[in-house]
């Protein structure tokens, strides 16, 4: 015979109700603004498909990822400078965190552009052409943007290092490894860990700072928002479209940066939590479980 | 006999395995050795005691280079630890030149320092497979024989946070072996685990002595010093107060400063 259950009557929590409602009616007053609004929400869906729009979309996505990459190099780069013994090599990396994170993104994207005011020629001994022909519009926006982020990722990534306990370079140092092995394999992958959430954050930092590069005419997503804007007059509606498209992008993001995270973790804890899929399941189990109590064992 | 290795390569030069000869060292101002002069010969379990702070973890990084000494010379198996000598000069060795006298050096720490994103396995393969660029194959057939051996043959794919203290310093000493070392060193082994658990990590340091292995072990474990050990040095303020062999060091001590050591620990 089992104990007989508890029946006891939860506690009552009235503040929720009263937070729960007044969420639905501030939700309603900005739902009547705007459905009172001059916007078409109709033309919006044909917009989120049109071929204009997807290919700035894929534009964004490529040059936030080539950006993003560009990034992290130079930021690990930069943060294994940073801590060398080397004075020289230690005040360069300062130097250039110090420069690339103290101005605006938005300017360093503009110099790059214009770039052939101070190198009118790009002269490498084996390749040389006008500067303005070298400088596209994608280039000075992975420079402008690549650069700028390598300054906050080597921040970053000297975190997540430094985060590493001590005892683990010289366990492997003692094994006969040599410092760029330790760094490789000891030290980098147990920083990733620290690195990894902040580096997410970057990214979706990214995918929505990578809307500046219009100013150097690189046709991402907000770009080829605001060129129909400015034909077609829809000025809200390409402001949602390019939203809805903006969302969409981290949300797939957000997904992906939960399994990287947890793939590093691995070895940091006794037992990884399910992931969401997995609960799903578990849950599904379980419910059918309760319907057939003599399957369950 | 239990085979913990298969075969110690044999020092047949004839020196010592470790020689020490007035061996100072300081951090800034700290002047934490003061003339270390001694000798651990082939197969030999060098046992080294000591208040806290004497200097003896301290010594034992100055044997594989991670800590550089301030004077004196340092001699694995017949070489300058860290430096090359010409003439009366001595010259830095290179960051691989270094790395590569610690190939033949095991080492194993207080806190395991097992590499936490790797499988017991993977941290025993990863030393021969990155220094030695072995095959991984012979790699892991190795791992696997070493685990074996410290009685862990069946967790092999466990992560060191899924370990017992005493498993994963088990697992510590199988992945210094796995580099076949000429000597290990050993800074208190047994001192960050729990007391029922210190035994199954002795009984592998003893397997490891009957085969031969040159071992300097610093500890706080009388009873193994005593059974195992084939000389003793009392450390204390960074020299060498009293040293000789394990039994007469214990019950006979000759310096005051050993005496009231003793009394405390035993
Ligand atoms: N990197 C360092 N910088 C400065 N001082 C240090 C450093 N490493 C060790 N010391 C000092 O050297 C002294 C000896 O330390 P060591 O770790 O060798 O002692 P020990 O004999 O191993 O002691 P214990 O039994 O507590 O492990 C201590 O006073 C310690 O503070
Ligand atoms: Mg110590």
């Amino acid at each position: 015979m089992p104990p007989e259950q508890i029946k006891a009557i939860p506690v009552r929590h009235y503040g929720r109700w009263v937070a729960g409602a007044a969420v639905v009616a501030i939700l309603v007053l900005i739902g009547i603004a705007f459905s009172n609004a001059k916007i078409n929400y109709g033309i919006i869906p044909d917009y989120v498909k049109d071929g204009t729009i997807l290919s700035g979309a894929w534009h964004t996505l490529y040059i936030s990822v080539l950006a993003m990459v560009l990034g992290l190099v130079l930021g690990v780069i930069l943060a294994v400078m940073r801590m060398s013994s080397n004075p020289v090599t230690s005040t360069v990396a300062w130097f250039y965190v110090w420069l690339f994170r103290g101005t605006p993104v938005l300017v360093q994207l503009l110099l790059w552009y214009n770039i052939s005011l101070v190198f009118p020629v790009l002269n490498l001994g084996f390749y040389k052409n006008d500067m303005n022909a070298v400088m596209t519009p994608f280039l000075a926006a992975l420079l402008g943007l690549g650069l700028n982020e390598a300054a906050y990722m080597s921040e970053i990534v000297r975190a997540g290092i430094q985060s590493v306990d001590e005892g683990q370079t010289e366990a492997s140092h003692a094994l006969g490894m040599t410092r760029s092995q330790t760094l490789r394999r000891v030290v980098l992958p147990q920083a990733m860990r620290m690195i990894v959430p902040p580096t997410g954050n970057e990214y979706i930092n990214m995918l929505k700072t990578s809307s500046l590069a219009y100013v150097v005419q690189f046709s991402e997503l907000m770009k080829r928002a605001t060129d129909i804007s400015s034909t077609s007059l829809a000025v809200a509606e390409m402001f949602f479209v390019a939203s809805i498209w903006y969302l969409m992008l981290t949300s797939v993001f957000s997904v992906g940066q939960y399994y990287l995270e947890r793939h590093y973790a691995r070895g940091s804890t006794r037992n990884l939590p399910p992931t969401p899929l997995q609960r799903l399941r578990k849950n599904l189990r379980m419910f059918g479980s309760f319907r057939r109590p003599e399957v369950a064992r | 006999m239990s085979n913990l290795t298969k075969g110690i390569a044999p020092s047949t030069s004839g020196h010592p395995m470790v020689r020490a000869e007035g061996v100072h060292k300081s951090f800034g101002l700290a002047h934490i050795l003061k003339g270390i002069d001694l000798e651990v010969n082939p197969r030999e379990v060098f046992c080294l005691i000591g208040p806290s702070g004497s200097g003896k973890s301290t010594f034992l990084r100055c044997i594989n280079h991670l800590e550089k000494i301030s004077a004196g010379r340092l001699y694995v198996d017949g070489d300058l630890v860290g430096y090359r000598q010409k003439g009366d000069k001595l010259y830095e060795l290179k960051e691989t030149e270094v790395a590569a006298q610690r190939r033949d050096i095991g080492m194993v720490f207080q806190r395991f320092n097992l590499f936490p994103h790797m499988t017991a396995l993977e941290n025993v393969m990863e030393a021969p497979v990155q220094v030695k660029r072995e095959a991984k194959a012979v790699a892991r057939e190795r791992a696997q024989r070493l685990l074996d051996r410290v009685g862990l043959g069946d967790r092999t794919g466990h992560y060191p946070a899924q370990l017992s203290g005493g498993q994963q310093q088990r697992v510590a000493i199988a992945r210094a072996l796995a580099m076949e070392p000429k000597l290990m060193l050993f800074d208190e082994p047994t001192s960050a685990l729990d007391p029922e658990l210190v035994g199954e990590v002795l009984d592998v340091m003893r397997d490891l002595a009957e085969d031969g292995m040159t071992m300097v072990v610093v500890t706080h474990e009388m009873g193994f010093a005593r059974e195992v050990g084939d000389s003793l040095v009392f450390m204390d303020d960074g020299v060498v107060v009293e040293s000789g062999h394990p039994r007469e060091v214990l019950t006979n001590p000759q310096h005051e400063r050993t005496k009231s050591f003793l009394s405390k620990v035993l």
